[in-house]
């Protein structure tokens, strides 16, 4: 497969974490921001390629993990309803919420079903016109702008029965919080490639610069994601604080510009929680007022679904890079990938999912609860 | 079954507001049937063993093997059922019959037994058109003439509209296994091959290319094909097979994972080793789906003694399902029961059941 094969490919791997293991002089540690990239490092095991002075550390880049408790509560509020057709992500369905997940909602009679683009959700409200259908918009900036075609397709249409439940979160607002955090470990960054693709990385500049943090944008494969590590690592050794682009096959500096005004058209920046972390100030896209009434929290009167978080769950801590899954009590004990505390465990690019898959026997916790 | 219902379980009819719990309820404790326990993972396994093993408990199906066998006076038996819930029931490359015959055939064929006689029964939901049905029992007849089985019994039963989704078949397969003939997970010992038969993950893909919804559009066509003329050729070709294993629900990796656990083996593969067509390999980075876990249906690993390795690739290689026969590894010195896949990046790591399905990821 043209751009895959190439980037995965053994000896550039192997040469790239060489030059690694040679420039780094000091102990740096570096986090991949993008659950899609810990999910490539665990998988090819290309943490085991660094030499000790390199740390990786895992970031908060995984939509499902940082969708807040409450927002799953009020999924399973909304598709329980008899009059709704719930959509959403195959992976938001195993995501625990106070009460199941949306597996359980469905074996409990609910209509729940898995899309694979938000516009699916717009075709089964054409034909199912008399059920209610809500689509879980959930993600980074990557789903925006396929979300945001979905609404307008709604509303072109002028359907009244399809309504988004909407908690869109951006990745440089958490990047600013993890980054002025006083226990922040972080030394540099590998920004995620697909966010970039649609946004750009002119709004990373200011950050690298204020926080002295190299920001690299960053890949999926394993040749990308070292090549990644290693321009942090030369920025690093050399006190530079730049943004630099290592994903040019995919990104521009302006980002998609298409997807930019439709996600422009359809969302206004707003204050989010981030499961595990709390809430951060402009770090998320609501509906615009023009098309509330495409507001499923509004359309079934949930905004007032509240919970609280598990104190067992350190997720928080982990999205934040400062402790490592394995370090968490609970790892593989009580939390298990059947029965996740935690949405770090739930999705396949949750950190903790990744270490279970890839690494629980390496870490000595081989016996389930 | 513990009580997990902090927060009451209506949540039917109109929205309940504050909900305020000190913990999100683990979910692993599910008191009901969700469909990951339909998964062929951790969480279908252990269904088995907290329901099923413990009331049907006998040596049988102690060997949890694709099918059983059993003595029935001097000769030894196979039997195997499955049930074909596949939807659409028609996809690119076979249909929901051709996968009756051929699923319970080639369970047959994996207990090292001729496969002879198949029963099918046919929960058919009101309103099915006839000829879907036709079309259905003609690909299921057209299979049982390639392998020489008959269909020799059968059972019709009708569920109202709304019960059921069009066509359910379940089909019951015996075989006969020649006298002295041993094929099964304990026979696997240090210094085996193991060799899979064909390409990998094409029947999921292509099942879901044609399910409603799934915006993409392929020319993937499922591996659907039985495979008991290929495991009779092994035989016959004087193949020492110690174990084989169809790569169905839960693919290549679920196959090796339950065989290593069984054999308590250490079983190495390389994974550049198999074949993955570029388009199968496309829709799997798309939708985050590892090849390895995706179903097949007409490929099988076969775990064979070293010496008989070029011998067994030049059979699979004549037969039309297994083209793409390649050597993928092999049964390590036995440290841990595990599969381990080496990398050409020079790493390795453990491969290990999912817990249900896979989902397709967000981004």
């Amino acid at each position: 497969m043209k751009f895959v094969r190439e980037f995965r490919d053994g000896e550039a791997t192997q040469r790239c974490a060489e030059t690694i293991a040679r420039e780094a002089r000091h102990h740096w540690t570096i986090m991949e921001v993008c659950g899609g990239q810990t999910h490539s490092i665990m998988r090819f095991g290309l943490d085991a390629l660094l030499p000790p002075a390199v740390e990786l550390v895992h970031g908060p880049g995984c939509p499902v993990c940082v969708t807040p408790l409450e927002l799953i509560d009020k999924a399973l509020v909304v598709a329980s309803r008899d009059d709704v057709i719930f959509c959403s992500f195959g992976d938001m369905l195993r995501v625990p919420g106070s009460d199941g997940d949306l597996f359980t909602a469905r074996a409990r009679g609910a209509d729940v079903r898995i899309v694979y683009a938000p516009t699916d959700a717009v075709a089964v409200a054409h034909k199912n016109p008399d059920k209610q259908v809500v689509f879980f918009a959930v993600g980074f900036e990557t789903t925006a702008p396929a979300n945001a075609l979905a609404l307008l397709q709604a509303h072109t249409a002028g359907l009244t029965n399809f309504s988004m439940l909407v908690s869109h979160v951006l990745v440089p607002p958490a990047v600013a919080a993890i980054a002025r955090s006083p226990t922040c470990r972080v030394q540099g960054l590998l920004a995620a490639g697909h966010v970039c693709t649609v946004m750009g990385y002119a709004e990373y500049e200011p950050l690298a610069a204020q926080y002295r943090l190299p920001i690299v944008v960053t890949g999926f494969e394993p040749v990308d994601i070292l090549s990644g590590i290693l321009a942090c690592i030369r920025q690093l050794e050399q006190g530079q604080f730049v943004v630099e682009n290592g994903y040019g096959r995919a990104v521009r500096r302006e980002g998609n510009a298409h997807a930019r005004a439709m996600i422009e058209e359809v969302f206004e920046v707003t204050d989010r929680v981030w499961r595990g972390i709390g809430v951060i100030a402009e770090s998320g896209y609501r509906l615009r007022a023009k098309y509330a009434a495409f507001d499923a929290e509004v359309r079934f009167s949930v905004e007032d679904v509240g919970a609280r978080e598990s104190t067992a769950c350190r997720s928080g801590l982990v999205l934040q890079g400062l402790i490592k899954p394995n370090e968490c009590s609970e790892f593989a004990v009580r939390c298990t990938p059947e029965n996740p505390l935690g949405a770090t465990m739930v999705s396949s690019e949750g950190a903790c999912a990744a270490y279970h898959r890839y690494r629980r026997r390496a870490m000595g916790r081989e016996v389930d609860a | 079954m513990s009580g997990n219902d902090a927060g009451g379980k209506d949540t039917g009819g109109k929205a309940r507001l504050d909900v305020q719990l000190s913990c999100p309820a683990p979910v692993g404790t599910r008191d009901r049937v969700v469909l990951g326990h339909g998964g062929g993972g951790l969480m279908t396994n252990r269904l088995i063993e907290d329901v099923f093993l413990g009331a049907f408990d006998n040596p049988w199906l102690g060997t949890r093997h694709d099918g059983a066998v059993v003595p029935l006076g001097t000769a030894r038996l196979a039997i195997s059922t499955d049930s074909y819930v596949v939807s659409p029931m028609f996809f690119p490359g076979g249909d929901i019959g051709k996968l009756a015959l051929c699923g319970t055939v080639n369970d047959v064929a994996m207990c090292g037994a001729r496969p002879l006689y198949v029963s099918a029964g046919f929960i058919l939901e009101e309103g099915t058109p006839i000829e879907a049905l036709r079309r259905v029992v003609s690909s299921m007849q057209a299979v049982a003439r390639e392998v020489g089985v008959q269909v020799v019994t059968g059972d019709t039963k009708v569920v109202e509209r709304g019960r059921g989704d069009q066509i359910y078949i379940n089909t019951t397969g015996v075989g006969l296994v020649e006298a002295g003939r041993q094929v099964a997970p304990n026979r696997v010992r240090e210094g085996d091959v193991v060799l899979l038969s064909g390409d990998v993950g094409r029947h999921g893909i292509a099942v879901m290319s044609a399910r409603e919804g799934v915006a993409f559009e392929t020319t993937i066509e499922s591996d659907c094909a039985p495979l008991a003329s290929m495991v009779q050729g092994l035989f016959d070709a004087g193949v020492d097979v110690r174990c084989l294993r169809d790569c169905t629900r839960g693919g290549v990796a679920s196959a090796l994972v339950e065989i290593a656990e069984v054999a308590r083996v250490e079983v190495e593969i390389r994974d550049d080793a198999w074949v993955v067509e570029a388009e199968v390999l496309g829709a799997c980075e798309l939708f985050g789906l590892d090849p390895l876990f995706i179903a097949n249906e007409g490929c099988l690993v076969a775990f064979v003694a070293p010496e008989d390795v070029a011998k067994a690739l030049a059979v699979m290689r004549a037969d039309p399902a297994g083209r793409h026969a390649r050597e993928v590894g092999r049964v390590m010195k036995a440290e841990r029961a595990e599969v381990r896949l080496r990398s050409s990046l020079g790493t390795s790591r453990v491969i290990e059941l999912l817990s249900g399905e896979q989902l397709p990821r967000i981004c």
